[in-house]
């Protein structure tokens, strides 16, 4: 059984020789490997020198979670085990992280849900945990199949979201997401966002660096709030209560605390830039009458209808968003101008995304924005739906 | 850590409110006693507890003050609360406090608990969870059955006022058969849930019903029920503390309700596994009892 005290200046309690995020990151040599968005998420963590890590079975996440529990087995995780369910999970996870520990959990569509009290207090809470998402289909009727209305449920909880495209995306995104969120200036919660079975059940090439190497431990005692462990001074600083007074300063300190909390997300814009170098990721012509906006898959499908596009001699242009919280409004602006029409494929009903896009290109922006294709419930995005929605605004031959 | 964590800065000393000074120079921690910390502390020694914001004469103030001046190491334990008249209180406790979320306490105890195994493996840290009977009983049912299904070592420590006092007097789960409170208006259809006989199909080591008429017996059931999960495995206590506004008493009442108890619903329940029973003799052999 390892032990933290097991840890050196140079190697993490497995034996990994620990390296600098930039090195593990860019630096680091990698090869080639062909697995799912599961195994890679298994790959990642095994290089992140987690502590903590608790687990709730559901559909598509069970295998990530599963396989997290194998590296506790084999000793590069701390300290496992199943939670009764999401909600208890996610109290799991918070405990573990109030009290010093690096913590990843998973979850998926109803099992967000269920766990959804949670989200805004581990905001609140300021820890650094990490949730990988593998968005599904939110009942009812019953379904298991991709779409990700959930993350829209998670947008104003106060923590961070980012959104992967695929496998690679999501090995790389996942350990930068500790690294971020543990910044002592940011110190809040990350959700790093996969789309179900599209990511997590494709298997694809993939770059890796060798599994010797690691993050740094996460030090507890940088954090802006004294870790539950009893080994620094309480925080005794509710002298007088705040939380049942009906006074001035009671509202003025929760206003403060969730600004700042806000703020704190804010605050990753400069360290998420250069982890996921940048916060949007842009392909295509330099100036474009057509601009496809887009995160997760949806981005992958637009750059096949860019394909098409250009053959047709459709000037073209894909802004695929990295982040969500913080919503990258700068850099969508300048991605974005130019543009005649801007079009938003989503894997949801509600159409989550074009609305934070139109919110953010009001009063900015000249282009006309168009919240399709859309397709919901399981289904797929066929690059011809893309095409059919552009042909609708712009003549195609 | 150790106490040291409660010495104050000499370059602030002279600002530091007299409390606070107290923490350092008149408090009993397991450092620094000469003796097991209990109730005879209690008259003339600093207690962790600085004032409370309870309704005049409420037994729960005096309940958890007599479970503060027990702790086996103050300077060591973290008490996980959730959301009720406790809440109130937890604010004035020098110790590391959690409050989450209503219901949720047993899984975030859970959680401490197993990352200060982890990261402090020789260390001695107790993890104890104190709410009411709403908290315990019904919203965080599942999360306490679990985290004693676990065999999680923490001690849950329910406060039983038989009502949903902070939220004006509703009908809890652990509120008696017939009694008429809001939301059971021609009285409670079911029985009080037997929490404490709950605890022992469930796994508990350690479970005991009581009222908090008695000082001294509260310490002690406190301090066994502590120790016997440091060692071996999750504990129970379930302790009455009537809230005297929704039944109708006056401020210098409820000790005499509680003693009343003692008799009837609250009649004295001990459940003590045989190895807790073997490991409670080593631990008075040993002068820790």
């Amino acid at each position: 059984m390892t032990k933290r005290s097991d840890m050196t200046a140079e190697k993490n309690w497995s034996g990994q020789k620990i390296v600098s995020p930039d090195y593990l990151l860019f630096e680091a040599p990698r090869e080639k490997h062909f697995m799912t968005g599961s195994e890679v998420v298994k790959e990642a963590m095994k290089r992140c020198t987690v502590d903590a890590s608790v687990s709730y079975p559901i559909t598509p996440q069970s295998e990530a979670a599963h396989l997290i529990g194998e590296l506790w087995a084999e000793g590069y995780i701390g300290t496992y085990f199943r939670g009764e369910n999401e909600f208890g999970v996610m109290s799991e996870v918070a405990g573990c992280a109030m009290a010093g520990s690096r913590t990843v959990t998973t979850t998926s569509g109803p099992g967000t849900l269920r766990a959804m009290e949670n989200f805004p207090m581990w905001s609140g809470t300021r820890i650094p945990c990490q949730l990988i998402l593998m968005a599904r289909g939110i009942n009812s009727p019953l379904t298991i199949q991709p779409d990700n209305l959930e993350v829209s449920f998670l947008l104003e909880t106060g923590c961070m979201i980012w959104y992967a495209e695929n496998v690679q995306e999501l090995f790389d995104m996942t350990i930068a997401a500790f690294i971020v969120a543990e910044k002592p200036d940011v110190h809040i919660p990350i959700i790093t966002a996969v789309d179900g079975f599209f990511v997590s059940h494709t298997r694809e090439s993939v770059m890796l660096p060798a599994d010797d190497i690691a993050l740094p431990p996460y030090d507890p005692y940088a954090a802006p709030l004294p870790p539950i462990d009893s080994e620094m001074p309480p925080g005794r600083f509710l002298r007088d209560p705040f939380v049942m007074k009906s006074n001035y300063i009671s509202y003025a300190t929760h206003a403060s605390w969730q600004w700042e909390v806000r703020s704190a997300a804010d605050r990753s814009r400069k360290y998420a830039k250069h982890f996921l170098k940048g916060l949007v990721h842009t392909t295509g012509d330099d100036v474009a009458d057509v601009v496809f906006v887009a995160c997760g898959t949806a981005s992958h499908q637009a750059k096949e209808a860019h394909r098409e596009l250009a053959k047709l001699g459709v000037t073209c242009k894909v802004v695929k968003l990295r982040t969500i919280r913080p919503f990258p409004t700068e850099e969508l602006i300048e991605a974005t101008k130019g543009a005649k029409y801007i079009f938003v494929p989503e894997f949801n009903v509600t159409g989550w995304l074009y609305n934070e896009v139109v919110k953010a290109l009001y009063g900015r922006s000249e282009s006309e924005v168009i919240g399709k294709p859309r397709v919901a419930g399981g289904m797929s995005m066929p690059v011809e739906e893309i095409l059919k929605e552009v042909a609708n605004f712009v003549k195609i031959d | 850590m150790s106490v040291d964590i409660y010495k104050i800065n000499p370059e602030f000393r002279d600002i530091m409110p007299k409390d606070i000074i107290d923490l350092e120079d008149n408090a009993t921690w397991h450092a620094t006693a000469t003796k097991n910390r209990g109730i005879s502390d209690l008259p003339d020694k600093k207690e962790i507890l600085e004032e409370h914001s309870l309704c005049a004469g409420c037994p729960e103030a005096a309940a958890l003050r007599y479970i503060l001046t027990a702790l086996p190491i103050p300077e060591d334990t973290i008490i996980v609360n959730s959301t009720g008249c406790t809440s109130l209180m937890f604010p004035h406790i020098a110790l590391h406090t959690v409050h989450s979320l209503f219901g949720n306490q047993n899984a975030v105890a859970s959680g401490i608990k197993r990352t200060l195994d982890w990261r402090f493996p020789d260390k001695t840290k107790d993890v104890i969870v104190l709410a009411g009977d709403g908290a315990t009983i019904d919203i965080g049912l599942d999360y306490t059955l679990q985290s004693w299904f676990r065999q999680e070592k923490i001690t849950t420590i329910c406060f039983d006022n038989e009502v949903y006092a902070n939220t004006g007097g509703q009908e809890s789960g652990s509120t008696p058969k017939g009694q008429v409170f809001k939301m059971a208006p021609k009285g409670k259809v079911f029985d009080k849930v037997p929490m404490w006989e709950l605890a022992v199909t469930s796994g508990c080591q350690y479970s005991v019903k009581l009222t908090a008429s008695a000082p001294k017996k509260v310490a002690k059931v406190l301090r066994e029920a502590v120790l016997v999960a440091r060692e071996l495995g999750p504990t129970y206590i379930h302790l009455y503390t009537p809230c005297i506004l929704e039944i109708g008493l006056a401020a210098n009442e409820g000790l005499w309700e509680m003693k009343e108890q003692d008799k009837e619903r609250f009649e004295s329940f001990r459940y003590v596994s045989p190895e807790a029973e073997e490991y409670l003799k080593e631990c008075k052999a040993k002068g820790i009892l």
